[in-house]
């Protein structure tokens, strides 16, 4: 099981605005949505979450609002704004950049 | 790319998180909790039972506390809010020790405000440019040096000169000129009639400074034509505000000025108070109005030896202030080959004839004022900023002393576990507290402060119009140093206690025998520093008020008191020769006037005028007077020899002199001058002549108290050679002055009922030229006793502390014998060395500026032993004070005691 510490510096965020880019959320959503898609390899804890959450809220990039949930229930839904979308292209057109450079590299490393 | 929206909404969350703050922190709760909910039920539909499922969850989320914390950060306003917490703390630390609080505050408040209010003035005096458009590009004309014919100040100019130059000139854009220090006009008819300052311009005025009226227009160039066939009058702002409530239906309506009804034409803006800094203007009028309001005459015109003209013109585009000088002394010699005086000697011609036209920078206007109060208000400054210095030394010892005392505080917290950077940041803030309050009441006071400097420098009718608005860029500054030096002070405590191992810092807040000395080395300099600085500021205190006491005791050489100066005009009639001889007549014939006689000048008060004379013995300029029979029995001016004139001695009979004793040492020396004869150089309108000195008598002042006695020769007012004198007045009572100026009033009004008369107590307008050594003596008196009083304070506060620090040496002491006189004595002793220390830089100081203030002093020597003792003592006696109540605390203390706390 991987530990929200393991992953990249900054990957949290990328993988908060990604899954937002789909529909607002709010933060159980946002790390079920994530564990699920990640097949289970991402667990991301509260710890983690949140003031990364907030964080991202106060650069702008989320807006938070409460609303009901299915049930009935009052949750603090996060959606991405404007200038999130862009940062999310950008954090996106990185990573790829990243993770190509990285599969390079590993590549090279097997001759 | 740009999201504005995304701006908004940072700001917006955080003010949210600043103002509300509880509703932020109940949201954290609401969500983390919903979160947990979430978890716990995921948790039972995987089939746990619903405790099990809430553990787990609460397992899974880890510390709650952390994680608040953690999302407190990312609203990054921990700073504000940490910092608003140190305020408080602040606050309540200040309030805690009211004492510390009180010397501290008032001590900066005193500084920053005396400070403030001095610089206003001496910006309002000196720095502040012209309410004009690009005041940079202005210059003044004058000629350098020129000491010449009938001066009314040195940088003024003839109106020949002016128009010479207005033709000639390619250096400016627009030159203009006025009638230099404004004159005195009469408004209103009959019993309305009062007067008003008014400021007479060439039609250029305006325009070229680049004004716009406020209502109306303004003078233009064929508002001063030759004739002025219908001068228009300007009204300053504030006048028209007092006089027609800033009605705009006064523009249009007629003003009767000096008798003559002037079409109101506009207004001048607000702010602005004329060329000259100082005095201010009701009306402005066309240059030409003065020959029309005086019916006629075009003596100030005409005659080029009467310089009465401020000249200044406004540079070209491309040209600079040099280029304009240059250009001016190139045309100089044909503007004054056509603009010399006729009637002159050879020798006095030729010193005209090598003068040259210069152009110096005048954005910030002329002022009489600057030349008057510069050296004193740049002395005043020098004065408080000591001040501020002695205040912020004072401080930094009281919060030394108080931090010495908290150093076991902060070891205490941080063992606890305080953060270095967090301490300092509060200690900080406690400065700034303190440096900000000071601040604020510092700014009250500069503006009380300084508008009673004004008031001082206003005595009497002299009003002035100085811009006194608060000045932020000066407050600012002098805030600025403050809380730059406070906030350095308050962190050298933190800084101690952070350095050290609080271990270390515990022990010796716990059990320190003695304390230790590094601690206390910055302290004992800035007492002495503190010592010399207050000893300069004692010194200086009782050099001008000696000066100003000197001034006010002198003997003058006349009497000043139960003198009345009168001054009438007689219209047409007052170059009637019969006239003025029945005025005097009727002046002295008032049953309440002891005695009277007229002069063409009163003493100290008005102008002087020289002439150029010789004997065999010397030539050179002496000092004259015309004046009546009885002028020396009115003024008590003792006669050593000779007779006073007599009516005998009219326009027709031999001329006659009546000299002082320093005219017959110079011309006359070792003779006696009676009898004698000297001969006068020729000027216009005062020919050669030949006089015979008939009388001697005792010197007295002339122009200035504070100016050495001049020759003077006194010749009998109907052998004036320059038409006839005598409207001016000196009236001698025993009887209250406003009794006899009434009676006056009344005899002269039933005598010739359009007489305009105007009286001045003789002794007060004597005074009112003390001005300046009164506002110095005053205000240096004020500084004096503030440092000696901070002084004390600052002693006290190191004295106290080092005493506390003591306690268990000096109950070890007491226990092994030594007497409280012992103690005492080591107490003093101690301060003793520091306030030695102290004197003799500060005597050094002294020293080494007086040369600077001398020129202010007047019958004292700047460096005058007498004096400089006498503050030595003060300040020594000052000092004592401040040491007696500490030393007696410690010899007072109980051994017992001071060792059980160990």
């Amino acid at each position: 099981m991987s530990k929200p510490s393991d992953l990249l510096q900054g990957t949290l965020d990328l993988l908060i605005l990604r899954t937002l880019a789909l529909k607002p959320m709010h933060g159980w959503a946002i790390a079920a949505r994530i564990q699920q898609t990640s097949q289970e390899v991402f667990q991301v804890t509260q710890g983690a979450l949140y003031p990364a959450l907030h964080r991202l809220e106060q650069q702008g990039w989320l807006r938070a609002e409460w609303r009901k949930t299915e049930t009935g229930r009052d949750a603090k839904f996060y959606t991405l704004t404007r200038s999130g979308r862009a940062q999310l292209e950008k954090e996106l057109a990185q990573w790829e950049r990243l993770s190509s450079a990285v599969g390079l590299v590993i590549r090279m490393a097997e001759d | 790319m740009l999201y504005p929206e995304r701006w908004l909404d940072v700001a917006l969350l955080r003010l949210r998180s600043l103002l509300r703050r509880s509703s932020v922190e109940r949201d954290l709760d609401r969500e983390l909790q919903f979160h947990l909910d979430q978890e716990t039920e995921e948790n039972v539909r995987l089939g746990l039972s619903p405790s099990a499922a809430r553990s787990a969850a609460l397992h899974r989320m880890g510390g709650v506390a952390q994680v608040q914390e953690e999302c407190r950060d990312a609203r990054r306003t921990h700073y504000i809010e940490n910092f608003l917490r140190d305020l408080q703390y602040a606050g309540r630390a200040l309030v805690k020790s009211p004492v510390f609080a009180f010397a501290a505050i008032a001590t900066l408040t005193l500084g920053i405000g005396a400070n403030t209010a001095i610089f206003q003035l001496l910006d309002a005096v000196r720095l502040r440019s012209l309410p004009v458009a690009e005041p940079h590009r202005l210059a003044q004309i004058d000629i350098p040096n020129l000491n010449f014919g009938i001066l009314e100040y040195p940088d003024n100019l003839s109106y020949t000169l002016f128009q010479q130059i207005r033709d000639h000139q390619q250096a400016f854009s627009g030159v203009f000129a006025w009638n230099s220090g404004y004159s005195t006009l009469r408004i209103g008819r009959g019993a309305e009639t009062r007067r008003v300052s008014a400021l007479e311009v060439t039609g250029e005025f305006f325009s070229t400074l680049g004004i716009p009226p406020a209502a109306g227009r303004l003078l233009r160039p064929e508002d001063d034509v030759r004739g002025c066939p219908a001068p228009g009058v300007v009204l300053s702002y504030s006048f028209w505000q007092a006089e027609f409530g800033g009605n705009r239906s006064a523009i249009g309506s007629r003003l009767t000025v000096q008798d003559h009804p002037l079409e109101i034409v506009g207004v001048t803006p607000v702010g602005f108070s004329g060329p000259e800094v100082g005095p201010h203007f009701d009306l402005a009028l066309p240059l030409c109005s003065i020959s029309v309001l005086s019916n006629g005459d075009m003596t100030a015109f005409e005659r080029r030896d009467y310089s009465w003209l401020n000249v200044m013109g406004r540079l070209k585009p491309g040209w600079t202030l040099t280029q304009a000088s240059d250009h001016l002394r190139a045309i100089s010699p044909g503007i004054i080959q056509a603009t010399a005086p006729p009637g002159y000697s050879q020798n006095y011609l030729e010193h005209y004839l090598q003068s040259h036209l210069e152009a110096v920078a005048a954005a910030t206007g002329v002022s009489r004022l600057r030349e008057e109060y510069d050296r004193s208000l740049w002395l005043l400054l020098g004065l408080t900023g000591l001040v501020l210095l002695i205040a912020c030394a004072n401080v930094s010892n009281l919060m030394l002393a108080r931090a010495g005392a908290r150093e076991r505080e902060f070891a205490v917290r941080l063992a606890l576990g305080a953060g270095r950077g967090r301490l300092i940041r509060q200690t900080l803030t406690e400065g700034l507290l303190l440096a900000t309050i000071s601040a604020t009441l510092g700014l009250a006071l500069a503006a009380c402060l300084s508008r009673a400097v004004l008031h001082f420098l206003e005595a009497g009718s002299n009003r002035l119009a100085l811009d006194l608005t608060m000045d932020w860029r000066v407050l600012g500054i002098t805030a600025s140093v403050t809380v730059v030096i406070c906030a350095l002070l308050s962190l050298a405590p933190a800084l101690r206690a952070v350095r050290g191992e609080p271990a270390e810092a515990m022990k010796l807040g716990a059990r320190g025998l003695t304390a230790h000395r590094d601690g206390f080395r910055f302290q004992r300099l800035l007492v002495v520093v503190q010592v010399s600085i207050s000893f300069m500021l004692a010194a200086s205190a009782f050099l001008f008020v000696s000066s100003f006491r000197g001034l006010v005791t002198l003997d003058p050489g006349f009497r000043t008191q139960g003198i009345l100066a009168t001054t009438f005009e007689l219209g047409k009639q007052e170059h009637d020769e019969t006239v003025v001889r029945q005025l005097l007549e009727q002046v002295r014939a008032t049953p309440q006037v002891e005695s009277a006689a007229a002069t063409t000048h009163f003493l100290i008060r008005s102008g002087m005028w020289s002439l150029i004379l010789h004997t065999d013995a010397a030539r050179r300029d002496s000092r004259f007077m015309w004046i009546s029979p009885g002028f020396f029995a009115t003024l008590g001016v003792p006669m050593l020899a000779g007779r006073d004139f007599s009516p005998n001695d009219g326009r027709t009979s031999p001329k006659v002199a009546i000299v002082n004793e320093i005219f017959a040492h110079i011309f006359f020396p070792g003779v006696n001058p009676i009898g004698k004869t000297f001969r006068t150089v020729k000027e216009p309108d005062y020919p050669e002549a030949e006089y015979e000195v008939v009388g001697l008598v005792k010197n007295t002042r002339y122009l200035a108290l504070q100016a050495p006695e001049p020759p003077m020769a006194y010749i009998p007012g109907t052998q004036f050679p320059a038409g006839v004198t005598g409207n001016r007045i000196f009236v001698r009572s025993s009887t209250p002055l406003a009794a006899v100026e009434t009676a006056i009033r009344r005899r002269i009004a039933a005598w010739r009922p359009a007489t305009g008369m105007e009286f001045e107590g003789f002794q007060e307008t004597i005074a009112q030229t003390l001005t300046r050594e009164r506002l110095l003596a005053a205000l240096s008196g004020f500084f004096g006793i503030l440092a000696a009083l901070l002084a004390s304070v600052g002693l006290y506060g190191v004295l106290a502390y080092q005493t506390i620090r003591r306690r268990s040496e000096i109950g070890i002491r007491l226990a092994l014998g030594a007497t409280r006189g012992e103690i005492i004595q080591m107490v003093l002793k101690q301060a003793a060395v520091l306030v030695s220390f102290g004197l003799a830089i500060g005597v050094l100081g002294a020293l080494a500026i007086g040369q600077s203030v001398a020129s202010l002093l007047f019958g004292v020597s700047a460096r005058d032993p007498l004096r400089l003792g006498a503050a030595a003592i003060a300040l020594a006696a000052a000092a004592a004070i401040g040491c007696i109540v500490p030393a007696r605390h410690a010899a007072r203390l109980d051994p017992m005691n001071a060792l059980r706390d160990e």
